[in-house]
């Protein structure tokens, strides 16, 4: 099952045309959000009911009576996606529809790994039939760039003004403790990564999860013309490594594997040097950065 | 111990009497009410509602999906959401499992979902109760919910049979609340008759949603977006929403009541729609309550007669919408309402008195109104608080006194 969609050859013209996120949407400009958000859609196709909580994708979805999203849509609160998702499945299934039907929750990082675990962690652990879909700007965007579990070590939020010192929580790691049959990492910089991954997914039955790191110029301080290559370094620098579990055995997507030889992993400081949220970072934390990705290298080495 | 009685009559075919405890009614009134979805999580006294269900479930008498969630913020949610997709949705809850699911209930109600949630009043810690008040339900008033309270167990399981049929009203389309005295009624058990199948699919068909999203994949539908303050192109703002729940829900007085006598024809059985009198035919003084005050209420009137005091209870069964006409109506011949709130509207008074005032201000007739609170978090509420309440209330409203600091009977010194 694994093989049936290979990763590394799908070109852009492989995608499906049909769109389900229309042109002009309210997020800022150059969010990777948006160009994630399309791929994914395209990937889960026509037949997906979707639920999402407060978050910078709430406002992407946009205001009544007016939507950029052509599909169907529980818009619920900020911590209650995966017992959103719960009841729509449940729903289905009592009508006899939930194998035709795909059910996806969206969520921003604070959703999924902050006020939203208890509800995701209760879900996966009942294996509860759908995809859960964790976007990672790595802050609460939508409130204005505060501090979330998932704001890198020394990032500066509007509640860490001297730069965060405790570092991310592995939410994709908590996940696969879970034991569900489908695990994955991805970034908006790689969309047929992400299409890729959401398309696998679909293969699967059980709780699904997806984890995809979205560079947020805003909220981490650079041009709005760089998000791509800033998703780039951050998974060249293995930052954020890109990866699979499936059944429990993890696989390093193409991406990443240079990231296996640590020569070949670009300095963090190259990534953290080009945003405004590390302006303040000195040398020392800049060491002790990246001693911190090498050593995450060496854990997440034992599961290969 | 189930004790099953057959009905042989012809119209009557298929109904027995079982010996049930309040929980179990509403377990198998849920049952009867072929719900699609359950999700609920367990806290006492209400756990027995759902065991029994998981039960009947395991037992292929029941074929809903149950969703055995980690918390009652995730139970409301998934109700919410199941409901959205077309579902028959049930849940239950008590005391802090109802307070964990504030945000959800104001969701509910926005999103115009007809939920049935049984609650079985607990008081509201802290410190830790486990016993009845109506606290729990009481602080909920506020979220466009509708509000019922039962007396007795065959009240309840018709109760919830009722509630179904009152919010999935097409003009209504609210979520319910089924409130009964937790232990008093949860877990003392009563002879109930139950309805043949036949008579329930009958009273409450298959549920119709406005919103099958299942069904909607050509034409997708977006549920709950950020809304404006006012409205644009013809199209309602937030306050439009807002004024749409408040008319709906009061309207379903009228809908209660005309649902109320549907239910009558056909079971036999009327419990006076949204207010229920007690010798109030002749009264001077009326004694107001709910659920278990109310019950205990009836118990003193013997006495208060025999002491040529002429009082009558009046049972508010619908606390929301609040029944204001129907209570001035009841209220329009005595002198003296006396009311037991087994809750609080801290820093104010019980939320029943107030409530009840603010029915009759402005209006001709303004019997003096006196409130006690009693009953909280499980302390007995006896014949002799009724009597010795009802006569205080009189010697204030002899002296034309309103004492403004709240009187807690048994409490006070
Ligand atoms: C219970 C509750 N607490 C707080 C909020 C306010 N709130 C709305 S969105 C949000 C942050 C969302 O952050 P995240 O999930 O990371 O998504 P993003 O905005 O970054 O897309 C917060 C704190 C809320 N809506 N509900
Ligand atoms: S704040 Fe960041 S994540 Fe949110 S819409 Fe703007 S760019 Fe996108």
């Amino acid at each position: 099952m694994m093989d049936m969609i290979e990763t590394k050859r799908l070109r852009p013209d492989d995608l499906p045309e049909q769109e389900f996120l229309l042109p002009g949407n309210r997020s800022c400009a150059g969010c990777s959000m948006s160009l994630y958000y399309r791929m994914a859609l395209k990937a889960l196709g026509k037949k997906t009911i979707i639920t999402v909580p407060a978050s910078c994708l709430t406002v992407l979805h946009g205001l009544y009576h007016k939507t950029s999203v052509k599909m169907n849509v529980v818009h619920t609160t900020f911590e209650t996606t995966a017992a959103s998702a719960s009841g729509i499945v449940a729903a289905l299934e009592a009508k006899g529809l939930g194998d035709e039907i795909t059910v996806c929750g969206f969520a921003g990082d604070g959703g999924t790994s902050d006020i939203g675990i208890q509800g995701l962690s209760g879900a996966a652990e009942r294996n509860t039939n759908f995809i859960y879909a964790c976007y990672d700007n790595e802050m609460y965007s939508n409130t204005g760039t505060q501090r979330s579990g998932q704001t890198p070590y020394m990032a500066y939020t509007t509640t860490t003004p001297h730069g965060k010192l405790e570092h991310k929580k592995n939410m994709p790691m908590i996940m696969h403790a879970h034991g569900i049959p489908y695990i994955a990492t991805s970034c908006s910089s790689y969309p047929q990564d992400v299409y890729a991954k959401f398309k696998k997914a679909k293969l699967f039955t059980g709780t699904r999860y997806i984890h995809t790191l979205i560079p947020c110029p805003p909220g981490w301080g650079f041009p709005t013309d760089q998000s791509i290559e800033m998703g780039r370094l951050a998974v060249k620098s293995g930052i954020f490594p890109l990866f699979e579990i499936i059944d429990g055995k993890m696989f390093l997507s193409p991406e990443s594997e240079r990231c296996l030889d640590p020569s070949k992993r670009l300095k963090v400081e190259e990534y953290l040097k080009l945003q405004g949220r590390f302006k303040h970072i000195q040398p020392e934390h800049i060491e002790y950065y990246q001693e911190y990705v090498d050593n995450h290298w060496n854990f997440i080495n034992q599961f290969l | 111990m189930e004790l099953k009685h057959e009905s042989n009559s012809q119209a009557t075919r298929g109904r027995h009497v079982e010996i049930l405890t309040g929980n179990h009614a509403a377990s198998h009134a849920a049952r009867m009410a072929r719900v699609d979805v359950v999700s609920a999580y367990p806290i006492t006294p209400q756990s027995p509602v759902v065991e029994k269900i998981s039960e009947f479930i395991a037992s292929g008498e029941m074929s809903a999906r149950m969703i055995r969630v980690e918390s009652e913020q995730s139970a409301m949610a998934s109700c919410i959401s199941a409901s959205i997709t077309g579902a028959r949705v049930f849940t239950a809850t008590s005391a802090n499992g109802l307070a964990y699911m504030n945000e959800q209930l104001a969701w509910a109600a926005g999103t115009r979902l007809p939920l049935v949630m049984c609650v079985v009043t607990r008081a509201l810690a802290a410190p830790w109760s486990v016993w009845t008040d109506h606290q729990d339900a009481i602080s909920q008033r506020d979220t466009g919910w509708m509000q019922v309270f039962c007396e007795d167990n065959q009240e309840i399981y018709d109760t919830v049979l009722e509630a179904y049929k009152v919010a999935e009203n097409d003009n209504i389309f609210l979520p319910i609340m089924v409130c009964f005295d937790g232990y008093i009624l949860s877990h003392t058990t009563m002879p109930v008759e139950l309805l043949s199948q036949n008579e329930v699919d009958t009273f409450l068909p298959s549920f119709n949603s406005h919103l099958k999203l299942h069904e909607k994949i050509d034409e997708p539908v977006g549920v709950n977006p950020v809304t404006l303050p006012d409205p644009r192109e013809g199209f309602p703002g937030y306050m439009e929403f807002r004024y749409r729940l408040q008319k709906t829900i009061e309207k379903a007085i009228d809908v209660f009541e005309d649902i109320e006598r549907d239910f009558a024809s056909l079971s036999g059985r009327n419990h006076g729609g949204v207010v229920r009198g007690y010798k109030m035919e002749d009264a001077d003084i009326a004694i107001v309550g709910m659920g278990s005050a109310s019950s205990q209420a009836k118990k003193a009137i013997p006495h208060l007669r025999e002491q040529g005091i002429k009082a009558g209870v009046l049972t508010i069964r619908l606390f929301r919408p609040f029944p204001k006409a129907r209570i001035r109506e009841a209220l329009k011949n005595v002198k003296q309402v006396v009311v037991f709130d087994r809750d609080v509207a801290y820093g104010l008074e019980g939320a029943i008195s107030a409530e009840l005032k603010s029915a009759l201000y402005n209006r001709k007739h303004q019997p003096h109104v006196q409130g006690f609170i009693v009953g909280l978090g499980g302390r007995d509420f006896k014949t002799e608080h009724v009597i010795h309440g009802t006569k205080m209330a009189m010697e204030y409203a002899e002296k034309n006194e309103v004492p403004d600091e709240t009187k807690w009977l048994g409490v006070d010194k």
